[in-house]
């Protein structure tokens, strides 16, 4: 009979007051375990898919919504931009510029976001391709891996996009030409895992088809809808081609209805830029200044917008985390009236056993073990309630937002929690410990 | 075996108590009568080493008991002496057999199954092994009691007013019994209380005021 098996016993023998305990410190545990993973998977995804990034341009409004639009994929995007206005930063051999990469976005597929974009944005998250190439022609898509994976594309798949970021079939584009999967990426861990990326171009293809066959059907309706979603003014005159020709090569497929650079579309709109500098110079810290305060854009620094993020979160982080510690104290405190209500009721039999030749160190670490018991046991409650909740919270995260969430992963903050809450036990134990210790056995059986 | 030597104690704020030399051999059943308030059981706890005497000495075979340090005299106690209490007491969480394991464990012996199982048996009480002690009737808890002080096969059984809240009937029962496993372990059986009724039952008898 050890110890351990006793000190089991004991607790087991009050099963009631031990579940009000362990609920108590497993909600405790619980809440802080899940802010510390929560915290750490939040700052590694913001973190990853940073990506280098020192400036984003896009429309005017919030500069958090620019960022968490353009890089993070999570909100609606502020607008768009005239490609005429963002020509200077998307040209080459820009003197402070190292890459920019032109964004259009407005358009999903079963609630993952089709992306018209260049190549380089592979560079910028160290993609790569895994099965079949990269897009050549309008249309084209190369997915990421989470979406292949998650609706299950192959190479050759046909989708037809829909209209915003809301899984909604009315809003699907059914007169558009459909989009074709030419090849999967890598997983990379990041964002891109979660797009369907195509040329630059797509966008425009997909709203001008819907424009025209509402020309063709309804000259008068207004969609109002659609005009402020529009990615472009609907106008071929400024390309090379025809009008005529434009429709039908890319009904047929095989000519590309947009064969030039994306800067010799002047007339037609982005959403934002995502710009990389060659380095941290005076000139790249005044460019953000000089578009904002200049141009009919903005700009906003990656870094700044999550800083003030987090700030925003930090609020309501600490006072959850308060909340925690709080819950914590009246789990310890909780621990700390059990035992000594328990040991109360249980002098005589502690007597009985230093009769039967139990130390005084001995009762000691009987009383301490079970407050220990009763800590290790909540720690592991609050450890399945805070991965159980990661669990349904990563799901749902999932559905909202595409972004995946591990319930798997174990910090090493968590270790340091198990041992928090061992010292609260141990605390929550010494007090009726230590009375055991200085109990007079022969008054103790005298009384009893 | 046990043997007291000029033994006193004294509580705070009440007259000195002084008990009368022992002398018990080995195997040896004594009967220790006494009124109410006369000490009985503070020599009991002295004997047991629950008590430290304030003055005179203690020897328990060759070992002087108040010589012990506090840790050494808890083992002693556990493995040569048992003592049975006026009212059973039992760790409330574990059955009976585990209480008796308990006992073995505590002492420093190592746990042996078999022996908890035929003691248990030799009282009757075999299949009570996995009771909790509050499913025991009044007298099954006394006869758990008493194994639990022999289970150690201890040089000295020490029996704190064992018949006082029994009738005539359960009171014979239980001094024979406690004489028979005694007898069973061969040790020194020292019985303490004012019940007159065991007058008969021992032959060595002290009386203390």
């Amino acid at each position: 009979m050890n110890l351990l098996k006793l000190s089991w016993k004991n607790l087991t023998n009050k099963p009631l007051n031990m579940l009000l305990s362990l609920v108590l410190f497993g909600l405790g545990v619980g809440l802080i375990s899940l802010l510390l993973v929560l915290n750490d998977q939040l700052q590694e995804k913001f973190e990853k898919n940073l990506a280098g990034v020192d400036l984003v341009i896009g429309a005017k409004g919030s500069p958090l919504q620019l960022i968490l639009s353009s890089m993070y994929h999570i909100d609606a995007p502020t607008g768009n931009i005239p490609i005429k206005a963002a020509t200077p930063f998307l040209r080459e051999g820009h003197p402070i510029i190292e890459t920019s990469i032109p964004l259009s976005l407005g358009d999903s597929h079963r609630g993952f976001r089709v992306v018209g974009t260049e190549p380089e944005i592979l560079d910028l998250y160290n993609a790569r391709i895994a099965e079949g190439q990269m897009w050549g022609k309008t249309m084209e898509v190369v997915a990421g891996a989470a979406v292949a994976d998650e609706l299950a594309l192959k190479i050759g798949d046909t989708f037809k996009s829909s209209h915003g970021f809301d899984q909604n079939e009315d809003l699907i584009h059914e007169d558009a030409e459909s989009f074709i999967i030419v090849g999967i990426l890598a997983p990379t861990g990041s964002v891109i895992d979660q797009l369907l990326l195509t040329r630059f171009s797509s966008p425009w293809a997909v709203h001008e088809h819907e424009h025209e066959d509402e020309e063709g059907h309804n000259h008068e309706e207004d969609d109002p809808d659609h005009e402020g979603h529009s990615h472009e003014d609907h106008d071929h005159e400024g390309h090379d081609h025809g009008d005529s020709e434009h429709r039908h090569d890319h009904s047929s497929g095989n000519a590309e209805p947009y064969p030039e650079d994306l800067l010799a579309y002047k007339d037609k709109q982005i959403t934002s830029i995502l710009v990389k500098f060659k380095g941290h110079n005076i000139q790249a810290l005044n460019m953000q200044r000089a578009i904002n305060e200049n141009t009919e854009m903005q700009a906003a620094t990656p870094a700044i917008e999550i800083n003030r993020l987090y700030a925003l979160m930090g609020t309501g982080t600490k006072a959850l985390r308060w909340l925690a510690i709080v819950i914590i104290i009246v789990s310890g405190l909780s621990i700390f009236i059990s035992l000594y209500s328990s040991l109360k009721e249980r002098r005589y039999e502690l007597a009985l056993m230093r009769v039967m030749g139990a130390s005084r160190g001995r009762l000691l670490a009987l009383i301490i073990l079970e407050g220990l018991l009763l800590a290790v046991l909540g720690y592991l409650l609050g450890m399945a309630l805070s991965h159980g909740a990661m669990y349904l919270l990563a799901d749902q995260m999932k559905e909202t937002y595409q972004y995946t969430f591990s319930w798997t992963n174990f910090l090493v903050e968590e270790a340091y929690l198990l041992g928090g809450a061992l010292l609260i036990g141990l605390v929550a134990a010494l007090i009726p410990a230590l009375q055991v210790q200085g109990m007079d056995i022969s008054d103790t059986l005298a009384d009893g | 075996m046990l043997k007291t030597e000029n033994l006193g104690y004294a509580y705070a704020g009440s007259p000195p108590l002084r008990f009368p030399n022992i002398d018990c051999a080995k195997g040896e059943h004594w009967l220790v009568l006494g009124e109410s308030g006369s000490g009985k059981t503070t020599l009991l706890h002295l004997l047991g080493g629950l008590l430290s005497p304030k003055e005179g000495r203690i020897v328990l075979g060759d070992t002087e008991m108040n010589q012990l340090s506090r840790s050494a005299l808890d083992q002693f106690r556990g493995q040569h002496i048992g003592i049975i209490f006026q009212t059973a007491h039992f760790v409330q969480s574990l059955s009976v057999g585990d209480n008796l394991a308990l006992a073995q464990s505590l002492a420093g012996m190592k746990v042996n199954r078999e022996r908890i199982r035929e003691l248990l048996s030799r009282l009757g009480l075999e299949h009570k092994l996995r009771s909790k002690p509050s499913q025991l009737s009044v007298g099954e808890k006394q006869r758990a009691s008493i194994a639990r002080a022999i289970i150690n096969q201890p040089a000295v059984i020490l029996a704190d007013e064992p018949t006082s809240a029994l009738d005539d009937s359960n009171c014979k029962q239980v001094i024979e019994l406690l004489e028979e496993q005694a007898q069973a372990v061969d040790a020194t059986l020292l019985v303490v209380t004012h019940d007159a009724r065991l007058k008969d039952h021992i032959s060595h008898q002290i009386s203390i005021d």
